[in-house]
């Protein structure tokens, strides 16, 4: 579904991210951890179109997209819930999630996908005509996948989902991302929590100064010596 | 008690003005943070545009109150092609040029019209055409004209259209998104050279608006009219908190107050020494004390460390 070849992003003069190559397949739940700063979510922000690239290709569903129009993107089948979550303070939860659907124009159905995200996170239900801006850390994340999935993405990226949460949120987060992925969404999952981010995902691949230095089946990756000593805390 | 109450309703008439001008500074303040101080010139060609095809139709037959509406809806179409060749041709290729270098441009664009206004109009005060019966009501001892009401009663209807616009719409959705978080927006896939477009086309299209009360009420107009009108407009948007709607209407409303209320007292307060010709003197005093004691204005949400 996602086809990364060559991506380069970088800085002024500093490469963030040095020639990387990965795949999501469709369906999949692929995760990309590392330590902070090692080039995850450049590379995110990198696909989604949000910065450009310095070099290399995306391609998507077969399409390159790596030279569309940001705005595109989202109408491509690709939603990012970016880093730090980005809910809009001053519009109501409603609104927000309405946002989420700004590309679409049949009005029943996005009632009744609001519905669906209701049922996923009851509680955005009992805000829905308060700001964002009031709600607390966790339920704006929530929010923040809500909206990304009120545009019906084929593909789902999710930028460090569990940053600066407390533990039963990012559980519940967590519960929602793997039951959107059980009902076939792809995911692409940046995270720093290694350990969650394996448990939840197919595969992965580990990010160190920019670069890919392993990749495999997150169970694996789970017990590899090198991933349990740099990235588990073991 | 009837001067005050005469000049709470000069406030309004002048306020409301000042209200839909300042509505096109906030809105693109708002949405990019810069202050279009070329915005008092955009209400300038819509006045002297409506002169010219009001002229153009009362001449060719049409009753006073039709050449009038023709050279509103004219002028209107005009300051919104303005506004949008503004934003593409001035703002747009400075986007992400730093602070000072769209503001000192906006500086230069209003220095601009107003010459072209200047080539294409004329150096004379210009007669702005009476289209409307010179009509006088009194309450409680107090003089309203014809004039008077129509101009408060269309700012109300225009203002009360822009929140319609702005709240209950897509386009305003994704119009506050963007002011709030331009790039989570794009996202979402609004288009935000768009949204930028739109807010200076509205902004625009209320100057136009504000630009015929101005003709209609002071029956002059000049090229250099747009110039002191803008600052007071800008005033009154600081006044409320730049970059929010509502405070832009009640900051517009407010000054109009001020400013009428001293001009009808300044002569017995300072023992006739200042008269009422230096009534421009409040509106920079306002803008003075709201800049030293509460720079977010009377609505703002947090002080602003734009440009």
């Amino acid at each position: 579904m996602l086809e990364v070849t060559g991506l380069r992003v970088a800085y002024g003069g500093i490469q963030a991210v040095r020639s990387i190559t990965f795949h999501v397949g469709e369906g999949e739940t692929v995760a990309l951890i590392g330590a902070n700063g090692a080039g995850k979510t450049s590379t995110l922000k990198a696909v989604a179109r949000v910065l450009d690239a310095a070099g290399g290709d995306v391609h998507f569903r077969g399409e390159k997209i790596s030279a569309i129009a940001p705005h595109d993107v989202i109408r491509k089948g690709m939603a990012l819930v970016p880093e730090g979550r980005g809910v809009f303070p001053r519009l109501t939860v409603r609104e927000n999630l309405r946002m989420g659907a700004f590309i679409r124009d049949d009005a029943v159905d996005i009632d009744k996908d609001l519905k669906t995200i209701y049922g996923y996170f009851p509680r955005l239900l009992e805000r829905e005509s308060q700001l964002a801006g009031t709600l607390s850390g966790g339920e704006q994340q929530m929010l923040a996948i809500g909206r990304a999935l009120m545009s019906r993405p084929q593909m789902l990226l999710l930028d460090e989902p569990s940053m600066g949460l407390a533990p039963i949120m990012v559980q519940k987060i967590f519960e929602v991302i793997r039951a959107v992925a059980a009902d076939g969404m792809t995911v692409l999952l940046v995270e720093q929590n290694a350990k969650l981010a394996l448990e939840s995902s197919q595969r992965a691949y580990v990010m160190e100064s920019g670069e890919i230095t392993l990749n495999g089946d997150s169970a694996a990756l789970l017990d590899d010596p090198k991933v349990r000593a740099a990235y588990l805390g073991e | 008690m009837d001067i005050f109450l005469q000049q709470i309703i000069n406030g309004v008439v002048q306020g409301s003005i000042y209200a839909l001008v300042a509505l096109g500074y906030t809105m693109v303040y708002g949405i990019m943070g810069l202050i279009n101080f070329a915005h008092g010139e955009v209400v300038m060609i819509g006045t002297l545009v409506t002169i010219t095809v009001a002229g153009l139709l009362a001449a060719a037959g049409l009753p006073p109150i039709l050449a009038g509406l023709g050279g509103l809806i004219a002028a209107v179409l005009c300051c919104m092609a303005l506004g949008w060749g503004l934003e593409r041709v001035a703002y747009r290729p400075l986007r992400n040029a730093p602070r000072l270098t769209p503001l000192i441009t906006a500086i230069g664009m209003s220095i601009v019209l107003q010459n072209v206004a200047m080539i294409a109009w004329g150096r004379n005060y210009l007669t702005f055409p009476a289209f409307l019966p010179k009509a006088n009501f009194e309450v409680a001892g107090a003089h309203f004209t014809a004039i008077q009401l129509f101009i408060v009663i269309v700012a109300a209807a225009t203002m009360a259209g822009l929140m319609l616009l702005i709240y209950r719409t897509k386009l305003g959705m994704a119009m506050r998104a963007t002011a709030q978080n331009p790039a989570v927006a794009s996202l979402m896939g609004v288009n935000i050279d768009r949204v930028i477009a739109a807010a200076f086309v509205i902004g625009s299209a209320l100057g136009a608006v504000a630009g015929v009360m101005v003709g209609t009420y002071y029956e002059i107009a000049h090229y250099q009219m747009g110039f002191m009108l803008g600052l007071k407009a800008f005033t009154a948007a600081v006044l409320g908190g730049i970059g929010n709607l509502a405070g832009a209407m009640a900051g517009g409303v407010l000054l109009g107050i001020i400013e009428a209320l001293g001009a009808g007292y300044i002569g017995s307060l300072t023992g006739d020494f200042l008269g009422s010709h230096y009534q421009d003197i409040f509106a920079f005093v306002v803008l003075i004390v709201v800049l030293m004691f509460k720079p977010s204005g009377l609505f703002g949400e947090k002080t602003g460390d734009r440009a």
